[in-house]
């Protein structure tokens, strides 16, 4: 088996990304039924969006905005003209049998999105070129149940939900991403979560990955150097995780060079991720063979935006992350070094949230990049994934800056509201995390360790200052932490008159 | 009492207004005919006789409180059963709703509900609105009150032959390729396909979603006119229905004046395949609206030579994804669902028994017409063939108001005659389908009899001149009248009080 090195060293790696977002609309996108999340089976449908014989659909206007204002961020040519089309295909969760997508005529065409990377060589920009974004409405969903899979094979019965029929989806498709090299996995993860955060920032979808308003599939597809052309790419599915993209690209590559290696064909094929072991399994096959019958929907009017609304939503458009990121380096004053850290551990906005709860932007960088980060990496979970919000970690800080908690008490506070303890002072209260500035406990306390250590207290008294650092933990030993180091030392050095 | 079935909606109206007599007098009269003879026509699946009776009930309450009512409050209508009606059975001519209840309504019944108009019952018709003479229903065929022994036409036979048989004065239908008018033409009544977007198609169960049009049926063109009002208009929940003011069309039925009119044959539409009986009645009714000071020219529109086949690529194709959605899981038959077997047989057992043959020929031949590598040349293809008509349409209205031709290129055929030749069954829509694919307005209006069945006149106005069809069609009508001494049903055979005795 070749390592990842010598995969790189013999195949160039081609990317293609589809992210499907769920729109963060009111309505569904051809009916007036709520799109809330987690609602009982089967009470947000209509005779809509259950395909009841007779029922049309309508357009959501705010759905076409989204979707331009999602095209006007990603740098797309808007369409003056486009049409949706039906895709024609049987299942369950589907209530028409057809799916009202665009094919050949989509709303927005030939963008860009530019991803920013930490490499080695230092901060790359890699330019990943959109083709198109479109509209289309979700399906149902289907719950297998009974058998040992959860899936439809071996299912004693099968439940069906179409709360989730018609909600707005918005398919956002690049062109095959070539030159990402060995960063081909980080990249495609890059490219994700920048998309993520320019969606978040457009207000256009509340992109939780977690609950499906944010999926991705990732094509990936090996070339032997110098081959000149395209390796056969594969589609993974059911990724849905940033850090899942990543690890799904990464299995990929593997698998398609193991079998390339072997002397073996790479399957035209979907696949499908799987948190668990990492790897991917074959989806069906017969992808290749599916014949969508597409055609212009008849039942609705093509999608023709004037020019002038158009210009007003340009005008609408946030600042884009990367400049948005610029300003916030300039204005915290973060070398390049620390906020390429911060970009690539995707905090600089948990940072900024914090910053805004009144944190010093210093403090703030340093408790997201470090115990929070380090305890999101034993927990392979994204850092803002984490179970504690912006203003915890101010409020933490705010303590630090009063006197009331130590550093080391702090990070104690911050592990127990990760540990879903409750709020920081919740923590405080439950853990009896208190500074000792009772000084006369502490000074107790100090004569308590010189009386164990007179050698120790003697060389202190004679000039060597650093032999004071064993009588400090020791008296931080005695109080279980919960002193102030500073203020131990400062005292031990006076009643050992070296003040 | 059984008078009433004879008198026209306009008139029913006008006795309502003047409350000399009531809504559930003339709901009951409608109703007892019903009882009386759709044994023997077979118009109405089903007949919604409390409901109907309740409705007039609160026309009848409404005009006694003084409210301002509509003018065909209190007036009964069959509802071809392609419509959705909360609570009542709606099952398109299909094994595959039969049970369906609607939990909704189509707009067009909200309208007619919110007139007064009391609906009887629904229609037969044709499957899926798939057929030209109601034979492909899967609840039995509907015979044409001018002989029992033939068909009424289709697909909506049903509405068509319960006018002729004084079942009802009103009626809706929906025109796809000409459902609304050959029936109309083979059974002596009027019918309009109102142009493409007109009438909204919200409720209406879809057979080709670009083609399909819902329309007024009625024995006399002011009635159709009067029923054409109601049901018009913008519809929010019709992405397709024309945000713009339906044309006066009551106002041109009751102006009836062709003086200075431009009107065009359809040179295409004429000769070969057409009877003699029909040509002569024909020209007939040209003869008469020349004389009313119309000027006549012929007129060609070449491309209609390829309607037909254009059609039969549009309309299955379209009708193969709208017919996706019968597939049992959540309305409509359900066969083999009996634990063992996956959703998919599920599917696939309950669309092989629940859909009737044409249905099935439409949809393969529409799932065939648009798989990948077939695509082009055939919906392709089609599609221009489309915008090539509606150019010689353009053409044709820019010098002429409007195009005529016989509505249908012979009389009702006996039933059986045509059922396992389907290709002759198609050509019974030669002159219709044109219209369909450009999605201009049509009227089908009697012209006379030929050998005791009639003739029907068809008049093509451009899209959103349907007033055109009133003006032109009321003129005829007049003269006609006047010849035969009352409306052409009038002059049925006493067949119908024979197979209702
Ligand atoms: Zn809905």
């Amino acid at each position: 088996m070749l390592s990842y090195e010598e995969i790189i060293e013999k195949y160039e790696p081609a990317l293609g990304l589809e992210v499907h977002v769920e729109l963060g609309t009111k309505t569904k996108m051809f009916c007036g039924c709520p799109t809330e999340f987690g609602a009982e089976p089967n009470t947000q449908v209509c005779p809509v969006c259950l395909g009841m014989p007779g029922a049309l659909p309508f357009v959501n206007e705010r759905a076409i905005e989204s979707t331009i204002l999602i095209g006007l961020a990603l740098n797309c040519s808007i369409a003056p003209w486009s049409r949706f089309a039906r895709k024609n295909y049987f299942y369950p969760d589907m209530p028409k049998n057809f799916q009202i997508s665009q094919y050949d005529e989509p709303i927005c065409t030939d963008g860009y999105l530019d991803v920013e990377y930490e490499t080695p060589e230092g901060m790359k920009t890699f330019r990943i070129e959109i083709e198109r974004v479109h509209m289309e409405e979700d399906t149902g969903k289907s719950l297998h149940v009974g058998g040992a899979t959860g899936r439809i094979h071996g299912a004693e019965y099968s439940l069906l939900d179409y709360n989730r029929a018609g909600i707005p989806l918005v398919e956002i498709v690049t062109k095959t991403v070539l030159g990402t090299e060995s960063y081909a996995p980080q990249i495609a993860k890059a490219y994700v979560k920048e998309l993520r955060d320019i969606l978040r920032t457009l207000g256009v979808s509340d992109v939780k990955m977690e609950q499906g308003s944010l999926r991705c599939d990732a094509n990936i597809s090996l070339s032997p150097r110098g081959s000149g052309k395209l390796g056969t790419r594969s589609e993974t599915k059911n990724v849905n995780s940033l850090r899942s993209v990543e690890r799904a690209i990464t299995s990929e590559m593997h698998r398609h060079a193991q079998r390339l290696e072997a002397g073996e064909r790479v399957v035209q094929e979907t696949r499908h991720f799987q948190e668990d072991s990492g790897t991917t399994r074959s989806g069906r096959s017969k992808e290749q063979a599916e014949d969508y019958r597409y055609f212009p929907e008849p039942d609705l009017l093509p999608v023709a935006p004037s020019a002038e609304w158009i210009e007003q939503l340009r005008g609408q458009l946030p600042e884009r992350p990367s400049a948005h990121r610029a300003r916030l380096q300039q204005l915290w004053q973060v070398p390049d070094k620390e906020m390429a850290a911060m970009i690539n551990a995707g905090v600089v906005g948990v940072v900024e949230e914090t910053v805004a709860e009144g944190a010093d932007p210093t403090k703030a960088r340093t408790w997201w990049l470090g115990e929070i980060s380090r305890v999101a990496n034993e927990r392979e979970v994204e850092v803002v994934e984490m179970p504690i919000t912006p203003k915890d970690v101010a409020e933490i800080i705010a303590l630090v800056a009063a006197g009331d908690l130590t550093d080391k008490l702090a990070r104690q506070v911050v592990e127990g509201v990760i540990a879903g303890e409750g709020s920081p002072a919740e923590v405080i209260a439950a853990r009896g995390i208190k500074v000792v500035s009772d000084e006369g406990e502490l000074v107790a306390a100090i004569e308590r360790a010189i009386a164990a250590q007179p050698d120790t207290a003697q060389k202190v008294r004679d000039g060597n200052i650093p032999a004071a650092g064993a009588l400090i933990g020791a008296v931080m030993k005695d109080t279980k932490g919960q002193a102030d180091a500073a203020r131990v030392r400062e005292l031990l050095l006076g009643l050992l008159g070296q003040s | 009492m059984s008078e009433l079935i004879y008198k026209s909606a306009a008139q029913l109206s006008e006795s309502l207004a003047k409350k000399e007599v009531s809504a559930r007098e003339v709901t009951q009269a409608h109703l007892d005919q019903i009882a009386k003879v759709d044994k023997a026509v077979q118009a109405f699946l089903f007949v919604d006789t409390e409901g109907a009776l309740a409705q007039a009930d609160q026309v009848d309450a409404a005009r006694a409180k003084g409210e301002n009512l509509g003018p065909l409050a209190g007036v009964p209508l069959a509802l071809k059963d392609i419509l959705a009606q909360e609570g009542i059975p709606t099952t398109c001519g299909s094994k595959i709703l039969a049970g369906w209840r609607p939990p909704y309504s189509a707009t067009v019944v909200k309208k007619l509900r919110a007139a007064g108009v009391v609906i009887l019952g629904k229609t037969n018709m044709d499957e899926f609105a798939m057929g030209s003479s109601t034979e492909n229903s899967a609840f039995g065929t509907t015979q044409n009150p001018w002989d029992l022994k033939r068909i009424p036409g289709g697909s909506g036979g049903g509405s068509a032959a319960a006018l002729a048989a004084f079942e009802a004065p009103l009626a809706i239908g929906s025109d796809t390729g000409g459902s609304i008018r050959q029936p109309a033409a083979l059974t002596g009544t009027v019918g309009v396909k109102p142009t493409y977007g007109g009438v909204s198609r919200y409720g209406v169960v879809a057979f080709s979603s670009s083609l399909d049009q819902v329309g007024p049926c009625a024995r006399t063109v002011l009635d159709t006119a009067l029923l054409h009002e109601v049901i018009a208009g913008h519809d929010d929940y019709d992405a397709t229905s024309i945000n713009a003011p339906t044309p006066p069309v009551v106002a041109a039925a009751k102006r009836a004046d062709v003086k200075g009119m431009k009107i065009g044959v359809i040179k295409e539409l004429s000769g070969d395949g057409y009877e003699s009986g029909v040509s002569e009645r024909f020209e007939e009714s040209l003869e008469i609206l020349r004389s009313q000071g119309a000027t006549i020219e012929m007129v060609s529109c070449p491309n209609f030579d390829y309607g037909l086949a254009a059609y039969y690529l549009i309309a299955p194709s379209e009708a193969s994804s709208n017919l996706a959605r019968f597939d049992a899981m959540r309305y409509g038959l359900r066969v083999g669902d009996d634990g063992s077997r996956s959703a998919e047989e599920v599917m696939s057992m309950t669309r092989a028994a629940g859909f009737g043959r044409e249905v099935k020929r439409r949809i393969i031949l529409g799932t065939y017409a648009l798989s990948a590598g077939y695509y082009d040349a055939y919906y392709g293809s089609a599609q221009k063939v489309r915008t090539l008509i509606t150019q010689d349409f353009a053409k044709a209205f820019s010098s002429v108001d409007v195009l005529v031709s016989p509505t249908t290129p012979t009389v009702a055929f006996p039933i059986g005659e045509k059922s396992n030749d389907p290709v002759a069954m198609y050509l019974s829509d030669v002159a219709t389908i044109p219209v369909n694919l450009a999605g201009v307005a049509a009227m089908s209006l009697p012209a006379g009899l030929s050998e005791g069945l009639p003739v029907g006149f068809q008049i093509i106005a451009p899209a959103m001149k349907d007033d055109r069809l009133y003006q032109v069609g009321a003129a005829l009508e007049r003269e006609l009248a006047a010849k035969w001494g009352g409306v052409l049903t009038t002059k049925a055979p006493k067949l119908i009080s024979a197979a209702g005795a």
